[in-house]
Protein backbone atom coordinates (compact mmCIF):
# COMPACT_ATOMS: atom_id res chain seq x y z
CA UNK A 1 0.00 0.00 0.00
CA UNK A 2 2.85 2.37 0.90
CA UNK A 3 4.45 1.67 -2.46
CA UNK A 4 1.26 2.62 -4.24
CA UNK A 5 1.06 5.90 -2.35
CA UNK A 6 4.66 6.65 -3.29
CA UNK A 7 4.03 5.82 -6.93
CA UNK A 8 0.68 7.58 -7.14
CA UNK A 9 1.87 11.07 -8.23
CA UNK A 10 3.98 9.65 -11.04
CA UNK A 11 1.20 7.35 -12.22
CA UNK A 12 -1.49 10.04 -12.11
CA UNK A 13 0.66 12.41 -14.09
CA UNK A 14 1.21 9.78 -16.72
CA UNK A 15 -2.43 8.72 -16.80
CA UNK A 16 -3.52 12.36 -17.13
CA UNK A 17 -1.42 12.71 -20.26
CA UNK A 18 -2.96 9.51 -21.64
CA UNK A 19 -6.44 10.66 -20.72
CA UNK A 20 -5.99 13.90 -22.64
CA UNK A 21 -5.29 11.81 -25.74
CA UNK A 22 -8.43 9.77 -24.93
CA UNK A 23 -10.48 12.97 -24.66
CA UNK A 24 -9.06 14.31 -27.90
CA UNK A 25 -10.05 11.16 -29.75
CA UNK A 26 -13.48 11.27 -28.10
CA UNK A 27 -14.27 14.85 -29.13
CA UNK A 28 -12.76 14.61 -32.60
CA UNK A 29 -14.92 11.54 -33.22
CA UNK A 30 -18.08 13.32 -32.13
CA UNK A 31 -17.32 16.51 -34.08
CA UNK A 32 -16.63 14.47 -37.22
CA UNK A 33 -19.31 11.83 -36.86
CA UNK A 34 -22.30 14.08 -36.09
CA UNK A 35 -22.32 15.81 -39.51
CA UNK A 36 -20.94 12.87 -41.48
CA UNK A 37 -23.67 10.68 -40.00
CA UNK A 38 -26.30 13.10 -41.29
CA UNK A 39 -24.85 12.95 -44.80
CA UNK A 40 -24.83 9.15 -44.67
CA UNK A 41 -28.41 9.16 -43.34
CA UNK A 42 -29.58 11.27 -46.30
CA UNK A 43 -27.67 8.93 -48.63
CA UNK A 44 -29.38 5.88 -47.18
CA UNK A 45 -32.79 7.52 -47.69
CA UNK A 46 -32.03 8.85 -51.17
CA UNK A 47 -34.58 8.34 -53.91
CA UNK A 48 -31.64 7.73 -56.26
CA UNK A 49 -31.43 3.98 -55.79
CA UNK A 50 -27.74 3.35 -56.64
CA UNK A 51 -26.72 5.90 -54.00
CA UNK A 52 -29.11 4.43 -51.45
CA UNK A 53 -27.84 0.88 -51.98
CA UNK A 54 -24.19 1.94 -52.02
CA UNK A 55 -24.63 3.84 -48.74
CA UNK A 56 -26.48 0.98 -47.09
CA UNK A 57 -23.78 -1.43 -48.28
CA UNK A 58 -21.06 0.71 -46.70
CA UNK A 59 -23.04 0.99 -43.47
CA UNK A 60 -23.44 -2.78 -43.43
CA UNK A 61 -19.65 -3.29 -43.85
CA UNK A 62 -18.78 -0.81 -41.12
CA UNK A 63 -21.36 -1.97 -38.64
CA UNK A 64 -20.71 -5.61 -39.46
CA UNK A 65 -16.97 -5.63 -38.71
CA UNK A 66 -15.06 -4.78 -35.53
CA UNK A 67 -13.85 -1.22 -35.09
CA UNK A 68 -10.49 -2.65 -34.02
CA UNK A 69 -10.12 -4.40 -37.37
CA UNK A 70 -11.13 -1.26 -39.24
CA UNK A 71 -8.50 0.72 -37.39
CA UNK A 72 -5.80 -1.83 -38.16
CA UNK A 73 -6.72 -1.74 -41.84
CA UNK A 74 -6.80 2.06 -41.97
CA UNK A 75 -3.45 2.29 -40.22
CA UNK A 76 -1.46 -0.49 -41.88
CA UNK A 77 -3.10 -0.97 -45.29
CA UNK A 78 -1.53 2.02 -47.10
CA UNK A 79 1.95 1.13 -45.88
CA UNK A 80 1.75 -2.61 -46.49
CA UNK A 81 -0.01 -2.60 -49.83
CA UNK A 82 1.09 0.63 -51.48
CA UNK A 83 4.38 0.88 -49.62
CA UNK A 84 3.36 4.34 -48.68
CA UNK A 85 2.74 4.89 -44.99
CA UNK A 86 0.59 7.97 -45.30
CA UNK A 87 0.26 8.24 -41.53
CA UNK A 88 3.94 8.58 -40.77
CA UNK A 89 5.36 6.87 -37.73
CA UNK A 90 4.72 9.45 -35.02
CA UNK A 91 1.99 9.81 -32.43
CA UNK A 92 0.17 12.37 -34.59
CA UNK A 93 -0.08 9.90 -37.48
CA UNK A 94 -1.52 7.24 -35.19
CA UNK A 95 -3.96 9.73 -33.77
CA UNK A 96 -5.01 10.77 -37.25
CA UNK A 97 -5.53 7.18 -38.39
CA UNK A 98 -7.50 6.37 -35.24
CA UNK A 99 -9.65 9.49 -35.72
CA UNK A 100 -10.46 8.59 -39.32
CA UNK A 101 -11.52 5.08 -38.30
CA UNK A 102 -13.57 6.28 -35.35
CA UNK A 103 -15.32 9.04 -37.30
CA UNK A 104 -16.35 6.69 -40.11
CA UNK A 105 -17.43 3.96 -37.70
CA UNK A 106 -19.47 6.21 -35.46
CA UNK A 107 -20.94 8.16 -38.39
CA UNK A 108 -22.44 4.90 -39.65
CA UNK A 109 -24.04 4.14 -36.29
CA UNK A 110 -25.28 7.73 -36.00
CA UNK A 111 -26.70 7.62 -39.53
CA UNK A 112 -29.00 4.77 -38.57
CA UNK A 113 -30.14 6.64 -35.48
CA UNK A 114 -30.74 9.80 -37.53
CA UNK A 115 -32.69 7.80 -40.10
CA UNK A 116 -34.92 6.41 -37.39
CA UNK A 117 -35.37 9.93 -36.01
CA UNK A 118 -36.23 11.45 -39.37
CA UNK A 119 -38.60 8.68 -40.38
CA UNK A 120 -40.15 8.63 -36.93
CA UNK A 121 -41.59 12.13 -37.31
CA UNK A 122 -45.16 11.64 -38.61
CA UNK A 123 -45.75 12.60 -42.27
CA UNK A 124 -48.63 14.74 -41.05
CA UNK A 125 -46.15 17.23 -39.62
CA UNK A 126 -44.65 17.91 -43.03
CA UNK A 127 -48.07 17.98 -44.67
CA UNK A 128 -49.35 20.46 -42.10
CA UNK A 129 -46.38 22.70 -42.89
CA UNK A 130 -46.91 22.39 -46.65
CA UNK A 131 -50.59 23.24 -46.40
CA UNK A 132 -49.63 26.34 -44.42
CA UNK A 133 -47.46 27.50 -47.30
CA UNK A 134 -44.12 26.73 -45.65
CA UNK A 135 -41.06 25.85 -47.75
CA UNK A 136 -39.34 22.50 -47.35
CA UNK A 137 -36.43 24.08 -45.51
CA UNK A 138 -38.74 26.03 -43.20
CA UNK A 139 -40.52 22.80 -42.41
CA UNK A 140 -37.23 21.05 -41.67
CA UNK A 141 -35.79 23.75 -39.42
CA UNK A 142 -38.95 25.03 -37.76
CA UNK A 143 -41.03 21.87 -37.48
CA UNK A 144 -39.30 18.53 -37.86
CA UNK A 145 -35.73 19.17 -36.66
CA UNK A 146 -36.51 19.57 -32.97
CA UNK A 147 -38.86 16.57 -33.01
CA UNK A 148 -36.07 14.59 -34.62
CA UNK A 149 -33.55 15.70 -32.00
CA UNK A 150 -35.93 14.72 -29.24
CA UNK A 151 -36.22 11.26 -30.73
CA UNK A 152 -32.51 10.70 -31.23
CA UNK A 153 -31.15 12.03 -27.93
CA UNK A 154 -31.64 8.78 -25.95
CA UNK A 155 -30.04 6.44 -28.54
CA UNK A 156 -27.24 8.93 -29.33
CA UNK A 157 -26.52 9.24 -25.60
CA UNK A 158 -26.03 5.52 -25.51
CA UNK A 159 -23.53 5.66 -28.38
CA UNK A 160 -21.68 8.54 -26.73
CA UNK A 161 -21.20 6.56 -23.53
CA UNK A 162 -20.03 3.59 -25.57
CA UNK A 163 -17.56 5.83 -27.38
CA UNK A 164 -15.93 6.86 -24.09
CA UNK A 165 -14.85 3.25 -23.60
CA UNK A 166 -14.29 2.43 -27.29
CA UNK A 167 -11.47 4.99 -27.45
CA UNK A 168 -9.36 2.37 -25.64
CA UNK A 169 -9.39 0.30 -28.85
CA UNK A 170 -6.90 2.79 -30.30
CA UNK A 171 -4.36 1.07 -28.05
CA UNK A 172 -4.10 -1.55 -30.81
CA UNK A 173 -2.23 0.88 -33.07
CA UNK A 174 -0.20 2.09 -30.08
CA UNK A 175 -2.02 5.37 -29.65
CA UNK A 176 -0.82 6.66 -26.30
CA UNK A 177 -4.21 6.97 -24.68
CA UNK A 178 -4.95 6.14 -21.05
CA UNK A 179 -4.89 2.34 -21.32
CA UNK A 180 -1.53 2.54 -23.06
CA UNK A 181 -0.30 4.87 -20.31
CA UNK A 182 -1.49 2.47 -17.59
CA UNK A 183 0.02 -0.55 -19.26
CA UNK A 184 3.40 1.16 -19.54
CA UNK A 185 3.94 0.57 -15.80
CA UNK A 186 3.72 -3.20 -16.31
CA UNK A 187 6.68 -3.23 -18.64
CA UNK A 188 8.46 -0.46 -16.85
CA UNK A 189 8.36 3.29 -17.07
CA UNK A 190 9.74 6.14 -14.96
CA UNK A 191 11.28 3.73 -12.48
CA UNK A 192 8.09 1.76 -11.92
CA UNK A 193 7.80 -1.73 -13.37
CA UNK A 194 5.78 -4.88 -12.89
CA UNK A 195 2.83 -2.91 -11.55
CA UNK A 196 -0.68 -3.71 -12.78
CA UNK A 197 -2.61 -1.41 -10.46
CA UNK A 198 -2.14 1.70 -12.65
CA UNK A 199 -4.00 -0.13 -15.42
CA UNK A 200 -6.87 -0.91 -13.04
CA UNK A 201 -6.73 2.67 -11.82
CA UNK A 202 -7.74 3.94 -15.30
CA UNK A 203 -11.26 2.68 -14.57
CA UNK A 204 -11.77 5.66 -12.26
CA UNK A 205 -11.15 8.06 -15.15
CA UNK A 206 -13.67 6.24 -17.35
CA UNK A 207 -16.24 6.10 -14.58
CA UNK A 208 -15.96 9.77 -13.73
CA UNK A 209 -16.09 10.90 -17.34
CA UNK A 210 -19.01 8.69 -18.33
CA UNK A 211 -20.76 9.69 -15.10
CA UNK A 212 -20.51 13.39 -15.98
CA UNK A 213 -21.74 12.70 -19.52
CA UNK A 214 -24.68 10.65 -18.23
CA UNK A 215 -25.79 13.54 -16.03
CA UNK A 216 -25.44 16.11 -18.84
CA UNK A 217 -27.22 13.99 -21.41
CA UNK A 218 -30.12 13.17 -19.14
CA UNK A 219 -30.45 16.91 -18.44
CA UNK A 220 -30.73 17.51 -22.17
CA UNK A 221 -33.31 14.75 -22.42
CA UNK A 222 -35.34 16.32 -19.63
CA UNK A 223 -35.11 19.71 -21.27
CA UNK A 224 -36.75 18.32 -24.38
CA UNK A 225 -39.54 16.82 -22.31
CA UNK A 226 -41.54 20.05 -22.38
CA UNK A 227 -43.35 18.66 -25.43
CA UNK A 228 -44.40 15.26 -26.59
CA UNK B 1 -70.35 33.20 -59.01
CA UNK B 2 -68.47 30.08 -58.14
CA UNK B 3 -65.33 30.67 -56.11
CA UNK B 4 -64.09 27.15 -56.83
CA UNK B 5 -64.60 25.16 -60.01
CA UNK B 6 -63.43 21.58 -60.26
CA UNK B 7 -63.55 19.95 -63.68
CA UNK B 8 -63.03 16.28 -64.48
CA UNK B 9 -60.48 15.57 -61.77
CA UNK B 10 -59.12 12.03 -61.86
CA UNK B 11 -56.43 10.35 -59.79
CA UNK B 12 -54.93 6.86 -59.61
CA UNK B 13 -52.59 5.24 -57.14
CA UNK B 14 -50.65 2.60 -59.06
CA UNK B 15 -53.48 0.96 -60.97
CA UNK B 16 -56.32 1.80 -58.61
CA UNK B 17 -58.47 4.65 -59.81
CA UNK B 18 -59.36 6.62 -56.71
CA UNK B 19 -61.02 9.64 -58.31
CA UNK B 20 -62.99 9.34 -61.52
CA UNK B 21 -64.09 12.42 -63.41
CA UNK B 22 -64.97 14.59 -60.41
CA UNK B 23 -66.63 17.91 -61.26
CA UNK B 24 -68.42 20.36 -59.02
CA UNK B 25 -68.54 24.03 -58.08
CA UNK B 26 -68.47 25.76 -54.73
CA UNK B 27 -70.11 29.15 -54.29
CA UNK B 28 -68.61 31.93 -52.19
CA UNK B 29 -69.72 31.74 -48.56
CA UNK B 30 -71.30 28.33 -48.88
CA UNK B 31 -70.68 25.03 -47.17
CA UNK B 32 -70.22 21.85 -49.18
CA UNK B 33 -70.26 18.52 -47.37
CA UNK B 34 -68.79 15.43 -48.95
CA UNK B 35 -70.18 12.17 -47.61
CA UNK B 36 -69.61 8.56 -48.54
CA UNK B 37 -68.10 5.39 -47.14
CA UNK B 38 -64.40 4.99 -46.36
CA UNK B 39 -62.32 4.51 -49.48
CA UNK B 40 -64.72 6.39 -51.73
CA UNK B 41 -62.05 9.02 -52.52
CA UNK B 42 -63.24 11.91 -50.34
CA UNK B 43 -59.93 12.46 -48.57
CA UNK B 44 -57.93 12.12 -51.79
CA UNK B 45 -60.09 14.81 -53.31
CA UNK B 46 -59.29 17.22 -50.47
CA UNK B 47 -55.61 16.35 -50.72
CA UNK B 48 -55.69 17.16 -54.46
CA UNK B 49 -57.21 20.56 -53.73
CA UNK B 50 -54.42 21.27 -51.24
CA UNK B 51 -51.71 20.09 -53.64
CA UNK B 52 -50.70 17.21 -51.39
CA UNK B 53 -51.53 14.91 -54.31
CA UNK B 54 -51.32 15.76 -57.98
CA UNK B 55 -54.36 14.74 -60.02
CA UNK B 56 -53.75 12.81 -63.24
CA UNK B 57 -56.37 14.79 -65.11
CA UNK B 58 -58.65 17.77 -64.74
CA UNK B 59 -58.70 21.47 -63.94
CA UNK B 60 -58.98 23.37 -60.66
CA UNK B 61 -60.00 27.03 -60.79
CA UNK B 62 -60.29 29.51 -57.93
CA UNK B 63 -61.80 32.93 -58.62
CA UNK B 64 -61.54 32.17 -62.34
CA UNK B 65 -57.79 31.65 -62.07
CA UNK B 66 -56.54 28.26 -63.25
CA UNK B 67 -54.54 26.85 -60.33
CA UNK B 68 -54.11 23.43 -61.81
CA UNK B 69 -54.48 22.02 -65.28
CA UNK B 70 -53.23 18.49 -65.84
CA UNK B 71 -52.52 19.37 -69.49
CA UNK B 72 -50.31 22.33 -68.56
CA UNK B 73 -47.20 21.30 -66.60
CA UNK B 74 -46.48 24.98 -65.94
CA UNK B 75 -49.36 24.97 -63.46
CA UNK B 76 -47.83 22.36 -61.19
CA UNK B 77 -44.26 23.54 -60.97
CA UNK B 78 -42.94 23.12 -57.44
CA UNK B 79 -42.07 26.82 -57.20
CA UNK B 80 -45.61 28.05 -57.87
CA UNK B 81 -47.48 25.45 -55.85
CA UNK B 82 -46.60 27.01 -52.51
CA UNK B 83 -48.46 30.26 -53.13
CA UNK B 84 -51.40 28.42 -54.73
CA UNK B 85 -51.80 26.34 -51.62
CA UNK B 86 -52.65 29.50 -49.71
CA UNK B 87 -56.03 29.67 -51.46
CA UNK B 88 -56.93 26.61 -49.42
CA UNK B 89 -56.75 25.75 -45.76
CA UNK B 90 -56.84 22.16 -44.53
CA UNK B 91 -57.84 20.82 -41.14
CA UNK B 92 -56.64 17.27 -40.69
CA UNK B 93 -58.37 14.37 -39.02
CA UNK B 94 -55.37 13.90 -36.72
CA UNK B 95 -54.87 17.68 -36.09
CA UNK B 96 -51.13 17.58 -36.91
CA UNK B 97 -50.36 20.42 -34.53
CA UNK B 98 -46.68 21.15 -34.04
CA UNK B 99 -45.97 19.60 -30.62
CA UNK B 100 -43.02 21.84 -29.70
CA UNK B 101 -45.04 25.05 -29.95
CA UNK B 102 -47.79 26.48 -27.77
CA UNK B 103 -51.31 26.80 -29.15
CA UNK B 104 -50.68 30.47 -29.94
CA UNK B 105 -47.34 29.82 -31.62
CA UNK B 106 -48.95 27.07 -33.71
CA UNK B 107 -51.38 29.66 -35.04
CA UNK B 108 -48.67 32.29 -35.59
CA UNK B 109 -45.81 30.30 -37.10
CA UNK B 110 -46.77 30.13 -40.78
CA UNK B 111 -47.90 33.74 -40.88
CA UNK B 112 -44.63 34.88 -39.30
CA UNK B 113 -42.63 32.95 -41.87
CA UNK B 114 -44.65 34.49 -44.70
CA UNK B 115 -44.23 37.97 -43.20
CA UNK B 116 -40.45 37.53 -43.05
CA UNK B 117 -40.39 37.24 -46.83
CA UNK B 118 -42.13 40.60 -47.35
CA UNK B 119 -40.05 43.72 -48.15
CA UNK B 120 -41.34 45.87 -45.27
CA UNK B 121 -40.59 43.21 -42.64
CA UNK B 122 -37.25 44.67 -41.58
CA UNK B 123 -38.59 48.13 -40.83
CA UNK B 124 -41.84 47.09 -39.20
CA UNK B 125 -40.63 43.89 -37.52
CA UNK B 126 -42.12 44.61 -34.12
CA UNK B 127 -45.44 45.93 -35.38
CA UNK B 128 -45.91 43.02 -37.76
CA UNK B 129 -45.16 40.58 -34.98
CA UNK B 130 -47.70 42.26 -32.71
CA UNK B 131 -50.34 42.20 -35.44
CA UNK B 132 -49.81 38.51 -35.98
CA UNK B 133 -49.92 37.80 -32.27
CA UNK B 134 -53.09 39.85 -31.88
CA UNK B 135 -54.73 38.01 -34.75
CA UNK B 136 -53.77 34.64 -33.25
CA UNK B 137 -55.23 35.63 -29.89
CA UNK B 138 -58.49 36.78 -31.47
CA UNK B 139 -58.80 33.55 -33.40
CA UNK B 140 -58.16 31.41 -30.32
CA UNK B 141 -60.71 33.44 -28.34
CA UNK B 142 -63.16 32.88 -31.17
CA UNK B 143 -62.45 29.15 -30.84
CA UNK B 144 -63.21 29.35 -27.11
CA UNK B 145 -59.57 28.81 -26.11
CA UNK B 146 -58.83 32.04 -24.27
CA UNK B 147 -57.30 30.18 -21.31
CA UNK B 148 -55.41 27.66 -23.40
CA UNK B 149 -53.27 29.87 -25.62
CA UNK B 150 -50.01 29.12 -23.88
CA UNK B 151 -50.57 25.40 -23.49
CA UNK B 152 -48.68 22.85 -25.55
CA UNK B 153 -50.71 20.42 -27.67
CA UNK B 154 -50.08 17.49 -25.32
CA UNK B 155 -51.74 19.50 -22.53
CA UNK B 156 -54.93 19.90 -24.56
CA UNK B 157 -57.86 17.58 -25.19
CA UNK B 158 -58.52 16.31 -28.71
CA UNK B 159 -61.34 18.77 -29.17
CA UNK B 160 -59.16 21.65 -28.04
CA UNK B 161 -56.35 20.52 -30.35
CA UNK B 162 -58.72 20.45 -33.30
CA UNK B 163 -59.95 23.95 -32.49
CA UNK B 164 -56.33 25.17 -32.40
CA UNK B 165 -55.84 23.50 -35.78
CA UNK B 166 -58.88 25.35 -37.15
CA UNK B 167 -57.50 28.65 -35.82
CA UNK B 168 -54.15 27.83 -37.40
CA UNK B 169 -55.79 27.27 -40.79
CA UNK B 170 -57.90 30.44 -40.48
CA UNK B 171 -54.86 32.58 -39.64
CA UNK B 172 -53.76 32.52 -43.28
CA UNK B 173 -57.24 33.65 -44.39
CA UNK B 174 -57.74 30.99 -47.06
CA UNK B 175 -60.46 31.41 -49.70
CA UNK B 176 -61.70 27.92 -49.01
CA UNK B 177 -61.30 26.01 -45.77
CA UNK B 178 -61.27 22.22 -46.08
CA UNK B 179 -61.94 19.76 -43.27
CA UNK B 180 -60.90 16.13 -43.52
CA UNK B 181 -63.15 14.24 -41.11
CA UNK B 182 -62.47 16.80 -38.38
CA UNK B 183 -64.20 14.84 -35.63
CA UNK B 184 -63.31 11.26 -36.53
CA UNK B 185 -60.36 11.10 -34.12
CA UNK B 186 -62.38 12.53 -31.23
CA UNK B 187 -64.30 10.96 -28.38
CA UNK B 188 -68.04 11.40 -28.94
CA UNK B 189 -68.33 13.91 -26.09
CA UNK B 190 -65.69 16.13 -27.69
CA UNK B 191 -67.24 16.05 -31.16
CA UNK B 192 -69.89 18.62 -30.28
CA UNK B 193 -67.48 21.42 -29.37
CA UNK B 194 -65.69 21.13 -32.70
CA UNK B 195 -68.90 20.94 -34.71
CA UNK B 196 -70.16 24.02 -32.87
CA UNK B 197 -67.08 25.97 -33.96
CA UNK B 198 -67.51 24.87 -37.57
CA UNK B 199 -71.19 25.83 -37.40
CA UNK B 200 -70.10 29.26 -36.13
CA UNK B 201 -67.82 29.64 -39.17
CA UNK B 202 -70.68 28.63 -41.47
CA UNK B 203 -72.87 31.33 -39.92
CA UNK B 204 -70.12 33.83 -40.72
CA UNK B 205 -70.28 32.64 -44.32
CA UNK B 206 -66.87 31.04 -44.45
CA UNK B 207 -66.49 29.02 -47.65
CA UNK B 208 -65.92 25.44 -46.53
CA UNK B 209 -65.65 21.92 -47.88
CA UNK B 210 -66.22 19.35 -45.17
CA UNK B 211 -65.56 15.64 -45.51
CA UNK B 212 -67.56 14.10 -42.71
CA UNK B 213 -69.35 11.08 -41.33
CA UNK B 214 -71.60 13.24 -39.15
CA UNK B 215 -74.77 13.04 -41.22
CA UNK B 216 -76.98 15.14 -38.96
CA UNK B 217 -74.34 17.85 -38.90
CA UNK B 218 -73.85 17.76 -42.67
CA UNK B 219 -77.59 18.11 -43.16
CA UNK B 220 -77.82 21.03 -40.78
CA UNK B 221 -74.84 23.07 -41.88
CA UNK B 222 -74.48 22.46 -45.62
CA UNK B 223 -75.72 24.36 -48.63
CA UNK B 224 -74.57 21.57 -50.91
CA UNK B 225 -74.06 17.86 -50.27
CA UNK B 226 -71.99 15.55 -52.44
CA UNK B 227 -72.24 11.79 -52.12
CA UNK B 228 -69.17 9.95 -53.35
CA UNK B 229 -68.89 6.26 -54.02
CA UNK B 230 -65.99 4.32 -55.52
CA UNK B 231 -64.32 7.48 -56.83
CA UNK B 232 -67.42 8.92 -58.51
CA UNK B 233 -69.79 11.66 -57.47
CA UNK B 234 -72.99 9.67 -57.40
CA UNK B 235 -75.34 12.32 -56.19
CA UNK B 236 -75.15 16.00 -55.45
CA UNK B 237 -77.60 18.70 -54.47
CA UNK B 238 -79.10 20.52 -51.52
CA UNK B 239 -79.18 18.66 -48.19
CA UNK B 240 -82.92 18.15 -48.66
CA UNK B 241 -82.41 16.58 -52.08
CA UNK B 242 -79.62 14.24 -51.01
CA UNK B 243 -80.76 13.28 -47.52
CA UNK B 244 -84.55 13.33 -47.83
CA UNK B 245 -85.03 12.43 -51.43
CA UNK B 246 -82.03 10.48 -52.74
CA UNK B 247 -82.36 9.30 -56.33
CA UNK B 248 -79.78 6.50 -56.42
CA UNK B 249 -80.17 3.11 -54.76
CA UNK B 250 -76.57 3.30 -53.55
CA UNK B 251 -77.21 6.62 -51.78
CA UNK B 252 -80.36 5.30 -50.09
CA UNK B 253 -78.47 2.26 -48.93
CA UNK B 254 -75.58 4.34 -47.52
CA UNK B 255 -77.89 6.77 -45.74
CA UNK B 256 -79.97 3.99 -44.24
CA UNK B 257 -76.86 2.40 -42.77
CA UNK B 258 -75.43 5.74 -41.63
CA UNK B 259 -78.59 6.52 -39.73
CA UNK B 260 -78.61 3.21 -37.96
CA UNK B 261 -75.06 3.60 -36.69
CA UNK B 262 -75.63 7.15 -35.51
Amino acid sequence: MDIIIDQLPIVIKSLNIGFIQTLKLFFVTLIGAFPLGLIIAFGSMSRFLPLRYLTRFIVWIIRGTPLMLQMLIVYYFPGLVFHNNIWGSGEFGRFFAASVSFVINYACYFSEIYRGGIQGVPVGQEEAGLVLGMTKSQIFFKVTLLQMIKRIVPPISNEIITLVKDTSLARIIALQEIIWAGQAFMKGSQGISGQIWPLFFTAIYYLLFSGILTVLLSKLEKKLNYFR
Amino acid sequence: MAILEIENISKSFDRTKVLKDISFNVEQGQVTSIIGSSGSGKTTLLRCLNFLERPDGGIIRVNNEVLFDANDPETYKESTIRTKRLHFGLVFQSFNLFPQYTAKKNVMLAKELLAKATPEYKERKKEIHEEIEHQAEMLLIQMGLKDRMNNYPHQLSGGQCQRVAIARALALEPDILCFDEPTSALDPELTGEVLKVIKGLADKRTTMIIVTHEMAFAKEVSNQVIFMDDGYILEQGTPEQVFDNPQMERTKHFLARAHITE
